[in-house]
């Protein structure tokens, strides 16, 4: 890990678009006036003809890429995670949820990472609205080769798909050559047995640096990557539940609603006897800043996550 | 259209009616008056206008329809049900436990049913979706919505508007259903879109204010809205709510109201004599 990359996953999103639409031509792209932001900009050059820019015009972009997959088509519909999930829950869920049509939500911008644009702008509350949705998946993946995997799998996947992506520029760690990822199966990033840190999107990284801090004491966390949070990888949180104790869960997301409170329900209803402490945004609107600083701010990088664990450790 | 055709679509028009009143009854609740003002569209699209199989419902070819007034489900299920989609003796199921047929349409439990709806303001993107998945695959295909007036009060509607003229889609029809009533009462009281058809046609359609009552207006219009290239059609329709039932023409209450057994008794007689007048006239 001496030089590592660092690109955001919504470079990914856009990438993966190019990739697929090259051989799939039942892929179109739809977009609202952000093309350039999300990243579907590159699938537009590549296939204009393709692209469908809808104008600011958030709930008709849903509703039309509900009626494109009534034709067959299979479209990836974008914006910020803000406006595509906020702005138009209802439309994706009764035009698009409800019908259990094959649309697949690609939304850049989630968390507070966003940064400088402020509170309007930071969505931390996509998983919450897209999780609630009757079988809607919802992804978010850690780096931008996550990213680009989490795209085919949602191309592959018959029926609809939220995927968040970022616009901070995030360490690459996985490689792609062996990295193959199965929607709602986690993965193992480093074993350990005191206690379990459960992160998604640009956490797990900061939670594997917690993860060496920890080690330096002496703890010894297992870091699991749950890029899958609906449907969730229960098998692979209630082994980290049953053999450590003790777990930290890890999301650039409200404390409710998101990855921790699913993490939660599965402990609990599993009778499994664990401790638990959520890492997210508190009950709190985000703020402008530098998206690192704000992170630090909200508790969410490694010295949080790992102030966080030793936390629950005295407990 | 001869006068013998027209005349089998006014008997069947009558037969959605008696649907509408017999669904709402046993279900003893929905929405027979924006049901009724829709019977001559919904029995024209179904019966003249549209290329359809009912025996094969997801036949690829088929024209789209999307009751974007999704509330007027007792009118579109009675206008499947003539069509042979499915029993029409099930009409008596609507909104039960165990039935089909939900209260609003869903696509995936109703055979016929091409968009799931009843969130006003969302059928109409859903039919642009459709309209321009049809272009982009190539497909000859038309597809229609059906609005009611107070949905126009939504704005996703002119959002929906603003793409299907910025993309040209010529194979859209929407139609909008003015029987000039809301659950509120009057439309133009409540929040009044008025002028709808300047709107539309600021908005790049192609517009028409026709009766929406008569067969041949809507024959010439369908025909008018065909032949226009460029740009989406709107054929505005000028209805009564509650149409064919006395007591409930114009009257806002029976926007949402079920007809109890003597309503249902008295609407069902005022329809069946139509109906008999309909069978005894020659042409």
């Amino acid at each position: 890990m001496s030089e590592v990359k660092t690109i955001a996953t919504r470079e990914g999103y856009g990438a993966a678009l190019v990739e697929l639409g090259k051989e799939h031509q039942d892929i179109v792209v739809l977009d609202a006036d952000l093309a350039a932001a999300t990243k579907t900009g590159v699938f537009a050059k590549a296939f204009p003809g393709r692209h469908f820019n809808c104008g600011i015009a958030e709930q008709n972009m849903m509703g039309a890429a509900a009626g494109l997959a009534a034709m067959g088509l299979v479209p990836f519909a974008s914006s910020f995670a803000m406006f595509a999930v906020g702005r138009a829950f209802e439309q994706i869920r009764n035009s698009i949820g409800y019908p259990r049509l094959n649309v697949k939500i690609g939304a850049s911008h989630g968390g507070i990472s966003v940064g400088e644009d402020g509170a309007s702008h930071q969505c931390c509350e996509d998983f919450a609205l897209m999780r609630s949705i009757p079988g809607m998946v919802v992804l978010c993946p850690a780096d931008e080769v996550e990213a680009r995997a989490v795209v085919k799998a949602a191309y592959q996947y018959q029926g609809p798909v939220y995927m968040r992506f970022g616009r901070l520029a995030v360490p690459v760690f996985h490689d792609e050559a062996d990295y193959k990822f199965e929607i709602g199966k986690g993965e193992v990033l480093r074993e350990g047995s005191d206690l379990a840190i459960l992160a998604t999107g640009l956490e797990v990284a900061e939670a594997m640096k917690a993860a060496e801090t920890l080690a330096a004491g002496g703890v010894q966390a297992r870091v699991l990557n749950l890029c899958s949070i609906k449907p969730l990888d229960t098998g692979l949180v209630l082994k980290a539940a049953r053999e450590c104790g003790r777990v930290v869960t890890c999301e650039e997301h409200s404390v409710i609603g998101g990855l921790g409170e699913a993490v939660c329900a599965a402990i609990a209803e599993a009778g499994v006897a664990c401790k638990v402490k959520r890492v997210g945004v508190q009950d709190e609107f985000g703020r402008s800043g530098p998206a690192k600083e704000l992170l630090a701010r909200f508790g969410l990088d490694a010295a949080g996550i790992a102030a966080a664990c030793r936390e629950l450790l005295e407990q | 259209m001869t006068r013998q055709e027209q005349l089998e679509l006014k008997k069947i028009a009558c037969r959605v009616r008696m649907g509408v009143l017999t669904s709402t009854h046993a279900a003893k609740a929905g929405h027979p008056g924006g049901s009724l003002s829709a019977a001559e569209a919904l029995t024209y699209l179904y019966f003249k206008e549209m290329r359809l199989d009912p025996a094969d419902p997801k036949w690829d070819g088929r024209d789209r329809f999307v009751l974007s007034k999704g509330h007027a489900a007792p009118a579109l299920y009675a206008a499947l049900a003539l069509r042979g989609y499915f029993p029409v003796e099930d009409l008596a199921t609507l909104r039960h436990t165990d039935s089909y047929l939900q209260g609003h349409p869903s696509m995936n439990l109703v055979p016929g049913v091409d968009m799931s709806t009843g969130s006003l303001g969302q059928g109409v993107s859903a039919a642009c979706g459709m309209a321009l998945g049809a272009k982009y695959k190539g497909q000859d295909l038309r597809v229609y919505t059906l609005l009611g007036d107070g949905e126009l009060q939504e704005g996703e509607v002119w959002e929906a508007a603003m793409f299907a003229a910025h993309y040209k889609l010529d194979d859209l029809c929407l139609l909008a259903d003015l029987n000039g009533l809301q659950i509120d009462g009057p439309v133009a009281r409540v929040m009044d879109p008025a002028p709808v058809d300047e709107k539309f046609r600021a908005f790049g359609f192609f517009v028409q204010v026709i009766d929406g009552h008569s067969f041949e207006a809507l024959e010439a219009a369908f025909a008018a809205a065909r032949a226009e290239k460029g740009r989406p059609s709107a054929i505005l329709l000028k209805t009564t709510k509650g149409k064919g039932v006395s007591y409930m023409e114009n009257q806002v209450g029976w926007h949402g109201k079920a007809p109890g057994d003597a309503e249902y008794e008295q609407g069902m007689a005022e329809l069946t004599a139509a109906l008999k007048e309909l069978e005894g006239e020659t042409v």
